[in-house]
């Protein structure tokens, strides 16, 4: 039996039900918990629920160290974007302590934030900036493509012992979708086909998951069969299952909102490219952001993010290759 | 705790041992560069002259309290009983050093010896503490965090940031800011706005309404009366403290910044290197913290010379040992580097 459910939804009863799981949880972030009528600070008291000042260095600093003496942190970040203002605590400080320390302490935590806001919140708001996370060992990065995932991951990162930061997309927020009952936990590294097919292989996350699948579905009715698959998270990356696909359709469409060359696609193609190489039949499609910054205007936004038109393109851009080769 | 005027003889032979300690040991580590050149590498920060303030401070502490250092941190585990030799062999690279030749001399930790970790970037160590101290507050394990940062991370973010936090949160943890003058290489009155108007740095404690205390941290009878307040203020559920100790560190920042294979040691103070203040760095030198404590035992009669030297004499054959073990250590396998990467 599954539940509908929102996005957003989907990741509060997630927090909620793991926080009355294991006492250790806490959440806390900006423009939280204002008031004893926060649903948070009712279920679970002030020591657990705390807004903070706008200080995201001391609001992640604080949790890694809270991690170390026992606590498991989800810190509200709200913007992807804000959490650059403090990067050494995400890149330089949650993954590194536990390896300089030889492996005795452990940093679990989660940093929670939206990201890829394409609804005119122009350059500084509407980022996809996963790409300077998913390479650091030590960190691990999960982005969701639907409720039921939502749900899923970030259960799984609030049991994970490492730092986790969880991105869900501001576009997906009000979608609504399947979870299934009960304590609905998706582990990290696991790929999930999100659509079975046979000529192409299309990958995808988050919003772009979305997008994906409508362009598979408009492939579908021109008799081509696209396979769509979501990595789930960035790192660990089940660069496996991706290769499997290829090794059925053989050819490759890598679609990402971040610009090509700081994008998770540029990675995959990377990996497939060595690993999956003898089963390609047309040259990898790569289907991101142009190389700029995201622009305010909505003419201008929508010209530079991938849509479902640029994807079915690249669709037929690779099968045709794969036509004249033959 | 108690005030310091109570202490006995005990914990007061046990306070000058362990300053003598961390005076041979980073004596050890500096003549390191000179006799086994290429064993250290990177980058190692000495505390010699910061004895008096480091066990002033951890002889307040209770059993399960904990302590965050910079990366100037090799002086805190040999107070917290963390075996030297697995300190020495750590900065030796070794696979029997107490991070298993991982984080080397700025990164220390022994969660087992109640130092978690120690951040080798300015000032981040400090909202470590507080998120140490917020978990003691949650799970009330009675905690009281230690935070030592020098003047120089006083000038960044996480300082302003963590602070202001911690007050809002009362959190149980005691702010010690060491003042030795020096920022890296740089003089305190070309960096900082309060030395710069001759104001003390705990000044610094307004801007978030909490105590704020200035103790010559040369004098360990002193930091300990002072940061034995702030840790039963915090202790109480009262909140954060920030206490300003002033010392002199007697070696420059670190060892000097050289590219292999050019060989790497201590060079001269930046008062001398840079600034050319002899007569600063003599005045200094003049005030050793370990000298004034000894003739302060001696004195007060709580040892004699001869006691003195034995303690000496010990801990000069308790390093001679240090140096011994980590030098025979075995250095790490190399695929070793792939351990710990995930919990």
């Amino acid at each position: 039996m599954a539940r509908e459910m929102m996005f957003a939804e989907a990741i509060a009863v997630a927090i909620t039900e793991e926080m009355q799981r294991d006492p250790s949880v806490v959440f806390y972030g900006q423009n939280m918990a204002m008031t004893d009528r926060d649903p948070f600070v009712r279920k679970f008291g002030k020591d657990r629920v705390r807004i903070t000042p706008i200080s995201e260095t001391a609001e992640m600093g604080i949790a890694i160290g809270a991690a170390m003496n026992g606590l498991r942190p989800i810190v509200e970040l709200y913007m992807a974007e804000f959490m650059l203002v403090a990067f050494d605590e995400v890149i330089n400080e949650a993954p590194r302590l536990r390896y300089m320390s030889g492996g005795q302490v452990k940093v679990p935590c989660v940093f929670k934030a939206g990201f890829g806001f394409a609804a005119g919140w122009a350059g500084q708001h509407s980022n996809c900036t996963y790409h300077a996370m998913m390479g650091i060992p030590g960190l691990k990065v999960a982005v969701p493509s639907t409720s039921a995932d939502a749900m899923g991951l970030m259960r799984a990162a609030i049991r994970d012992d490492n730092p986790v930061v969880y991105l869900h997309h501001y576009m997906l927020t009000i979608d609504k979708g399947p979870v299934p009952e009960g304590e609905h936990i998706v582990p990290f590294g696991v790929a999930d086909i999100k659509r079975e097919g046979t000529d192409v292989t299309i990958v995808a996350t988050a919003w772009m998951v979305k997008k994906s699948l409508a362009a598979a579905e408009q492939l579908a009715k021109e008799g081509v069969s696209a396979e769509v698959v979501d990595p789930r998270t960035l790192a660990p990356l089940d660069i496996d299952t991706i290769v499997e696909s290829v090794k059925k359709t053989g050819r490759l469409v890598l679609v990402d909102q971040a610009p090509r060359h700081a994008s998770a696609a540029a990675v995959i193609a990377g990996e497939v490219a060595e690993h999956g190489f003898e089963y390609l039949k047309a040259p990898i499609k790569m289907v991101t952001a142009l190389n700029t910054s995201v622009p305010y205007s909505e003419p201008m936004e929508s010209y530079v993010l991938p849509s479902e038109e640029k994807i079915v393109s690249a669709v037929k851009s690779v099968l045709a290759r794969h036509a004249a080769a033959v | 705790m108690a005030a310091s005027s109570e202490l006995g003889k005990d914990k007061l032979t046990w306070m000058y041992t362990q300053m003598c300690r961390i005076r041979e040991f980073e004596e050890r580590v500096k003549r390191t560069f000179v006799e086994h050149p290429g064993v250290i590498r990177g980058h190692a920060h000495l505390g010699d002259g910061a004895e008096a303030s480091i066990v002033g401070s951890l002889a307040t502490r209770h059993e399960n309290d904990l302590v965050m250092p910079s990366y100037r941190c090799h002086g805190y585990p040999l107070v917290l009983g963390t075996s030297a030799k697995a300190v020495m062999a750590e900065i030796y690279q070794r696979k029997t050093g107490v991070c298993k030749g991982f984080g080397g001399s700025m990164h220390l930790a022994d969660p087992a010896h109640h130092l978690p970790t120690a951040s080798g970037i300015i000032g981040q160590g400090i909202a470590h503490a507080a998120g140490a101290a917020y978990a003691a507050q949650v799970k009330k394990t009675g905690q009281v965090v230690y935070s030592f940062f020098g003047d120089g991370s006083s000038k960044q973010g996480a300082f302003y940031e963590t602070l202001n936090m911690a007050a809002v949160w009362k959190l149980p943890v005691v702010f010690v800011l060491e003042n030795n003058e020096y920022q890296a290489y740089t003089h305190i009155k070309l960096e900082d706005a309060n030395a710069i108007a001759g104001d003390p740095l705990s000044q610094k404690a307004k801007a978030f309404s909490i105590p704020g205390a200035t103790v010559d941290g040369t004098d360990p009878l002193k930091v300990y009366d002072a940061v034995n307040e702030a840790a039963e203020r915090a202790r109480a559920g009262k909140g954060p403290s920030l206490i300003e100790s002033k010392f002199y560190r007697f070696s420059p920042h670190g060892n000097a910044i050289t590219v292999p294979p050019v060989p790497t040691q201590f060079q001269e103070h930046e008062a001398i290197e840079v600034y050319g203040n002899k007569a600063e760095f003599a005045a200094a030198q003049a005030n050793d913290p370990i000298k004034k404590f000894r003739a302060h035992l001696i004195g007060a009669g709580v040892v004699t010379e001869a006691d003195a030297k034995k303690i000496e004499d010990f801990v000069r054959t308790e390093m001679d040992e240090v140096v011994k073990f980590a030098l025979e250590s075995p250095l790490p396998a190399p695929e070793d580097a792939l351990n710990y990467v995930y919990a």
